[in-house]
């Protein structure tokens, strides 16, 4: 797969993630769930797309789909003109190492390493990493960078997690509920580091959560329920997150 | 550092209790392994360079008694290089304030050269002057046990003659670095000693004068021992020749071979023991990290981290835990090798110790147990990073539980809920509880095989010299003397019964398969020396025929009811055919046995006997040896009770040593696999044992819970653990088995109390280090982190 964002086919220009007829099927022992049932979407460059919806709903499978974390049952998710449900695990781990910044609701840090230690984690590996600092830096976490994540507050530890998706320059920005562990307070500050990337650096965003109060700092929010998309709305303006309150 | 690497060391720091346990098993295994193979290896480095710088011979062989001409001869057969000619012979000594018996093996010096063969190694004074007939060099064993130094004299009786020598040295000889009494069992520094005397004046006293009865030789390089044996039997027959032999069965080699032998097999099995624990404990331990990290590696999954990248990362753990066992172990494995060295040191003697640890040893060591330690762990690293992050992410499913069998045979009111929780923990994951009980059980096993040399040696001990030797001493004569020598015994004052015994010197030949022995003559209803059958019950010698030591059906692949071919080495040298009458079981050597009437009739000698069994007054035990000391034909004497106590004392610090190392690598693995296995129940079911407590359960109600499916597991694991460790000790006991010694399988019952004595202190070492934790269990915090 090819893995340089410029490469793009000349019909999907402009559009970073094609989502067609997408479904997807757990088997869990003898029960069967139904994820996601033919998902159609796109995803602009430099979007910042809310998607809402209550649990179980499906936002978290489309969105560990389009990140190169599962695969689908059917249908099909092109990033930047490829084929996302063709690849090979390879090729979906070099999607993910040079492509994709990922933030999970439960921070996933590595308890045993600081945060500038957690960054450098994925700056390691990846092509042209911004310095770990720096992305503390973006996240407001210089004070923090030698604390270990037992040492930092849960909206601290989402930053660092912000800081470690975005210190590799990546493609595209994926996050899966934020701000679900957090405060209203400290969840404004980690969207704003959000916004903040999405805004200087025009990395498309997608936000996963079930708080529609979110939806008015996005350019679209996605609504979905039971595996579908139900409606699709375009914010006038987008609202700095510091405006927001729930 | 790589952040992953530093992750890796923290982790480590995390789980530093587990690695420590587990690294102490590692230790183990690689210090056992180190010790045994770097003693062989330096003992057989010491003796290769001592026998080199020393010339020890390729052949030996005695006889009656050549001319000096004929060592031209000998050395004209093809394939000799150096031939030295010697005059021997057993000599009484009369120790100053050593009331008990002592035989001395005397040989000869050459007077004008230095020896070519076996030369001696002088740690103190000088040899003898030439033609002095009064000074002597004693080996070095011997002089210690008596504080021999040069100027020191005692009393020997050479020929008949009472001498007073004096030491002008101290040596030690390639040919005598185990000293053993012809026929003894194990060494006895105070009772034998070597001594060595310049050649003309031994010469003279034994009318050896122009003339020798012992000899060596080296081969020239491509030369055939087999082939110049036997020419030199040839020659060598006419002048009494008792046989040639190479040196494979000369005794002081014999014993080292055999020596190297047992340590190669131990290094063979210790070692394996400890390295399948360690892989099986690593197995259990970082299946754990890596399911608690399950979400670290679905994250460092999902920023594009290989799964070979993450496999590599725990494998690197893996291998940093080997790597700190096998450092520990080396360092561990010397200091051991040097205590082990030591202790062979007391028993052969080297002039010095050459430590080797070869590269190649302690790579064979890192390399087998990083190669089992990996393979131990790689599947349940391979199946937890191998799962796709999103699942990865997703909580583990709960564990599946269901109604044990013990519950469907127990009626329901007997097992009481937390014992439930115990036996539906262990049958959820019977293999994992079958490696822990296996565990354990090693631990035991170790122990068995440790303590069931002491328990066999006592057993041979009270085989060979409670209820076949009944004597109180044993009189050997220089010649096979008349049957009147019998009555001379019977008439001293203080001798309540004496029988008379003969010993001859043979070659048995089955086929093309012969054996150099002795065939012992036994008095008929004879009491003092009895012969034992397969089971232990007095055996009637036969009117006719040889019993034969049961070894011998594998040496000479004989039955009894077929014949041999009995060459006598002595005398008129006869060779005749002769029926096996029966077998008898002996641990130690290999005999024949015949009635004293028909041997003597196979060597047409009249009644002759070599020796006599006699029962004393304890009281005059003295004062018989005083007089057996004077009386010129008796060669030696031999005290039954001497025997068995120097028998313990030469093996008591051996025995302690080994006691010592594996009462220690026992608990090691006890507590290692224990303490293991509660620490990650622990981990695992925290969060459930927290909520009983908030429940109402009290600290004793949840430890009873982990800790006593430990107890359980310990309890099952300690009848397995005796199973192991009796098939460990027949196998040790074959393996190490030859012409030398047998060992039987015989395990005392305070064997196996001390083995489980120690799997259980331990386990309950490692319990209450748990229990420790348990007490201090967080319930809030506990329940608040999330699974």
């Amino acid at each position: 797969m090819n893995t340089t964002a410029q490469h793009a086919g000349s019909e999907t220009a402009g559009i970073v993630f094609q989502v067609r007829g997408l479904t997807k099927v757990y088997e869990m022992g003898e029960v069967k769930v139904q994820a996601l049932r033919g998902v159609d979407w796109d995803l602009a460059e430099g979007e910042l797309i809310v998607l809402l919806g209550p649990s179980g709903s499906g936002k978290s499978t489309l969105l560990n789909i389009m990140g190169g974390l599962d695969t689908a049952s059917g249908g099909t998710v092109t990033y930047r003109g490829k084929e996302l449900t063709l690849a090979t695990e390879q090729e979906l781990t070099e999607y993910r190492r040079f492509q994709v910044g990922f933030v999970f609701q439960f921070y996933n840090l590595i308890p045993s390493l600081t945060a500038r230690e957690n960054v450098s984690v994925v700056t390691e590996i990846a092509k042209e990493p911004m310095e770990p600092e720096n992305a503390l830096a973006l996240v407001g976490l210089s004070e923090r960078l030698d604390h270990f994540p037992s040492q930092l507050s849960g909206g601290e530890q989402q930053r660092i997690a912000i800081a470690r998706a975005i210190s590799k320059n990546p493609a595209v920005l994926l996050c899966d509920e934020p701000t679900g562990a957090l405060d209203s307070q400290t969840g404004v500050v980690v969207l704003e580091a959000l916004e903040r990337v999405n805004r200087e650096l025009g990395t498309p965003t997608v936000i996963i959560t079930h708080n529609a109060d979110i939806a008015a700092m996005a350019d679209r929010v996605v609504h979905l329920s039971n595996g579908m998309i139900v409606n699709i709305a375009t914010n006038a303006a987008r609202r700095p997150p510091a405006e927001l309150r729930w | 550092m790589k952040s992953l690497d530093k992750k890796l060391f923290r982790d480590l720091w995390h789980m530093k209790g587990q690695a420590l346990a587990i690294v102490l098993v590692i230790m183990s295994g690689i210090s056992t392994f180190i010790m045994f193979l770097s003693v062989m290896d330096s003992l057989m480095l010491t003796r290769g360079r001592f026998y080199g710088e020393h010339g020890f011979a390729d052949v030996f062989a005695n006889c009656k008694r050549a001319p000096e001409s004929l060592k031209e001869r000998i050395a004209a057969i093809p394939g000799v290089a150096l031939v030295e000619t010697r005059v021997a012979a057993e000599v009484k000594l009369d120790i100053p304030d050593f009331s008990e018996p002592v035989t001395g093996h005397l040989v000869s010096l050459p007077d004008d050269r230095p020896p070519l063969l076996n030369t001696l190694y002088l740690r103190e004074g000088r040899l003898p002057e030439p033609w002095r007939d009064n000074e002597v060099v004693v080996s070095e064993a011997f002089a210690e046990a008596h504080r021999f130094h040069p100027g020191s004299s005692f009393g020997a009786v050479i020929n008949g003659r009472w001498k007073t020598l004096t030491v002008s040295g101290i040596a030690l000889s390639p040919e005598f670095v185990l000293a053993v009494r012809p026929g003894a069992i194990s060494p006895d520094f105070k009772r034998y000693g070597i001594l060595w005397m310049g050649r003309k004046a031994l010469g003279r006293a034994y009318d050896m004068e122009g003339a020798f009865n012992d000899l060596s030789l080296t081969l020239s390089p491509g030369g055939d021992a087999g082939e110049v044996i036997r020419r030199l039997d040839r020659v060598l027959d006419r002048y009494g020749g008792f046989g040639a032999y190479s040196r494979k069965d000369q005794m002081s080699h014999r014993f080292l071979s055999e020596e190297f032998k047992q340590l190669q097999q131990f290094a063979r099995i210790f070692p394996l023991i400890f390295i399948g624990v360690a892989a099986f404990l690593l197995n259990v331990v970082i299946s754990r990290t890596v399911a608690t990290q399950r979400e670290q590696i679905a994250a460092l999954k999902a920023f594009g981290y290989t799964t070979t990248d993450v496999a590599v990362h725990f494998v690197k753990l893996v291998l940093l835990v080997v790597a700190l066992g096998t450092i520990a172990g080396i360092l561990l494995g010397i200091r051991l090798s040097h205590g082990l060295g030591n202790i062979y040191m007391e028993f052969y003697r080297f002039p010095y110790f050459l430590y080797v640890l070869r590269p190649g040893v302690v790579g064979l060591a890192a390399g087998i147990t990083g190669g089992a330690a990996v393979l131990g762990t790689i599947h349940s690293v391979w199946k937890a990073v191998r799962i796709s992050p999103a699942q990865a992410m997703r909580p583990e499913e709960p564990a599946q539980y269901r109604k044990t069998v013990a519950e469907r045979i127990i009626p329901a009111g007997i097992l009481s809920q937390p014992t439930r929780i115990i036996l539906r923990n262990l049958e959820r994951r019977p293999v994992k509880a079958f490696l822990s009980i296996a565990g354990i059980a090693m631990a035991c096993a170790i122990m068995v095989v440790g303590e069931f040399f002491g328990d066999t040696v006592n057993y041979m001990v009270d085989i060979q010299f409670r209820r076949v030797h009944r004597e109180d001493m044993t009189v050997t004569f220089i010649d096979a003397t008349s049957g009147k020598a019998l009555h001379e015994l019977q008439g001293m004052r203080g001798v309540e019964y004496a029988e008379p015994f003969r010993t001859v010197s043979v070659r048995l030949r089955s086929a093309n398969r012969t054996y150099r022995t002795a065939i012992r003559g036994i008095a008929k209803e004879s009491s003092l020396y009895r012969l034992l059958d397969e089971d232990f019950r007095v055996k009637a010698m036969p009117e006719a025929g040889i019993v034969l030591t049961d070894y011998f059906s594998k040496v000479l692949g004989v039955r009894p009811g077929e014949n041999i071919i009995v060459e006598v080495l002595e005398g008129g040298r006869p060779v005749r055919t002769v029926p096996v009458a029966g077998f008898i079981r002996e641990y130690l050597g290999l005999m024949g046995y015949m009635d004293l009437d028909a041997l003597n009739r196979l060597m047409r000698e009249g009644h002759a006997i070599s020796g006599a069994s006699i029962t004393v007054d304890e009281r005059l035990q003295p004062s018989i040896y005083r007089t057996l000391v004077e009386m010129p034909r008796v060669a030696g004497a031999v005290v039954r009770k001497d025997e068995i106590r120097n028998f313990y004392d030469t093996q008591a610090e051996s025995m302690l040593f080994f006691t010592f190392v594996a009462t220690i690598l026992a608990g090691v693995i006890a507590f290692g696999v224990v303490y293991n296995s509660a620490r990650i129940s622990l981990a695992e079911r925290g969060r459930e044992l927290a909520s009983l407590r908030v429940l109402g359960y009290t600290r004793g109600e949840i430890s009873y819970i982990l800790l006593g499916e430990l107890g359980l597991l310990t309890l099952l694991a300690i009848p397995l653990g005796f199973l192991f460790g009796r098939w460990l000790s027949d196998y040790v006991a074959v393996a190490i088995e030859s012409d030398l010694f047998r060992i039987p399988i015989v395990i005392e019952s305070a064997t196996y109390s001390l083995a489980a004595s120690v799997v259980v202190v331990s386990a309950a070492v490692s319990g209450l280090i748990v229990r420790h934790r348990l007490d201090h269990l967080d319930l809030v915090e506990v329940l608040k982190t999330r699974e």
